[in-house]
């Protein structure tokens, strides 16, 4: 039998968000259960062997693996008596009552009814459609990350990459250093989408970068043996004759992330589809609350973006769902404080689509 | 290219089956689904359900936003019947 737990605050999803989220809310004095389905925290943190950008509050200069061992550090010592981690369970539901079920080591259900919750559960990869696309050795470029970077293995000899966006560049990287040949990198845009210096460093080790190029199949008999190629014009229409047949046995997509959000349709809060956000993503306020004031959000599944600006977003969500229960010690200095380092992160040209995607959500012109 | 390109790998749909059901005049994701089982196996529609949504925009000259999105029920994942037999009474809640 399972009792019903009552925590103050539930957080869905221990990755960059909700890890602080449950710091900064347990800094507010208020008492945490944060719940992840992986056995360790950290989420895709734990496979981030580079570097990170951005701000050096969030951690610019560290590599992303460093960073979860920190947080739980504070954690330790600020959460003392109000932290509990819920490891290897997942969250199935969330009802009207503000319940949610989740289930343990997949075999013990939980109920818990907390009094306010965070959901920072983060985004899921995108596929692409063309014929082959179901062949062992077409994966994710998380998976591809997850396999060497996790478990330290190889996902295959030789890589076709589809996306040239900060993923599919970071990953070329690692899938170098891991020993696998990086045949080509594809972009069905004209230009390339992730950061200069990630990508001068990829064609410094002399992998090809083609933009305006697609995958039209993957083709092999069991597994993956090769890619058809071709390059596309303005419209985004193949040209006819520039087809270029490629010998790989990993067929890697890093075509973009999409916001996990089924948690938030399934308790009924208000969405909006602005694709520079990366799809629906909730209505919220700038305290991260949801159109339902016991629902906060944080991180990608809110918006598409970086795990700087997906931490930020867990402090301020921390802060005012701790707040909203009466520990609001300084509230408005430290929300003053976060908001001004998420403007910081946000500022500059690559910031500017999800500047956009946000006036977009908040009332700005209708999508189409 | 249609018949062999996979939209849900759970359920076995092709982007011929897909077309198939617009043709027949199903502008809408939630009746495509119903009717195909498109997004309903065991990863809930997350690999498929974008891709779904993308052909009948296309399709029917409506962006994303503007379709009835396909409904969202617990559990997000498959679950032993164990789990359920373990669960907590509803008289604690």
């Amino acid at each position: 039998m399972t009792s019903l737990q009552k925590p103050e605050i539930a957080i869905v999803g221990g990755g960059p968000a909700g890890l602080s989220a449950a710091l900064s809310a347990v800094r507010q004095g208020a008492e945490v259960m944060l719940i992840d389905r992986d056995p360790a925290l950290g989420g895709q943190l734990v496979k981030q062997t580079h570097m990170f950008f951005g701000s050096k509050k969030e951690y610019a200069a560290i590599r992303g693996i460093d960073i979860p061992g920190q947080l739980m550090f504070a954690l330790e010592e600020d959460g003392k008596g109000k932290f509990s981690p819920i490891l290897n369970t997942t969250v199935l539901g969330y009802y009207d009552d503000g319940v949610i079920l989740a289930e343990k080591e997949e075999e013990q259900a939980v109920l818990i009814k907390p009094q306010k919750t965070i959901i920072a559960t983060g985004a899921a990869e995108k596929m692409l459609p063309f014929p082959g696309n179901d062949l062992p050795g077409v994966y994710g470029a998380g998976a591809v990350q997850t396999l060497m970077n996790v478990y330290g293995i190889k996902p295959g000899t030789r890589v076709l990459m589809i996306g040239a966006g900060n993923i599919g560049l970071i990953v070329s990287y690692q899938l170098m250093q891991a020993g696998v040949e990086v045949a080509a990198i594809i972009e069905g845009a004209p230009k390339i989408g992730g950061y200069l210096v990630h990508a001068t460093k990829i064609r410094r080790a002399g992998i090809p970068i083609k933009t305006s190029h697609t995958i039209k199949e993957a083709y092999g008999n069991k597994s993956v043996e090769g890619a058809l190629i071709c390059s596309l014009d303005e419209n985004w229409c193949a040209v006819p004759g520039s087809d270029l047949d490629m010998k790989v046995d990993v067929i890697c997509l890093a075509v973009g992330l999409t916001p996990q959000t089924e948690l938030l349709w399934q308790a009924g809060c208000q969405q909006k589809y602005i694709p520079e956000l990366g799809g629906y993503v909730p209505l919220r306020s700038e305290k991260m609350q949801t159109s339902l004031p016991d629902l906060y959000v944080a991180g990608d599944v809110a918006c598409i973006e970086e795990a700087g600006s997906a931490m930020v977003e867990g402090k301020i969500a921390g802060l005012f769902a701790a707040a909203d229960l009466g520990y609001d010690e300084k509230v408005e200095e430290r929300y003053h404080g976060f908001s001004r380092e998420l403007e910081e992160l946000r500022a500059g040209p690559t910031g500017a689509k999800i500047r956009q995607g946000l006036s977009r959500l908040n009332g700005g012109a209708e999508v189409c | 290219m249609e018949d062999n390109t996979i939209i849900c790998r759970c359920e076995d749909l092709t982007l011929a089956d897909i077309r198939a059901m617009i043709k027949k005049g199903f502008h809408n994701p939630q009746e495509i689904k119903r009717l195909t089982r498109c997004g309903m196996g065991p990863c809930q529609g997350s690999t498929c359900r974008e891709l779904l949504l993308k052909e009948v925009a296309a399709a029917s000259g409506k962006s994303i936003g503007e379709l009835e999105m396909t409904t969202f029920r617990p559990p997000t994942k498959p679950i032993k019947a164990k789990s359920i037999l373990m669960g907590g009474d509803h008289d604690e809640i």
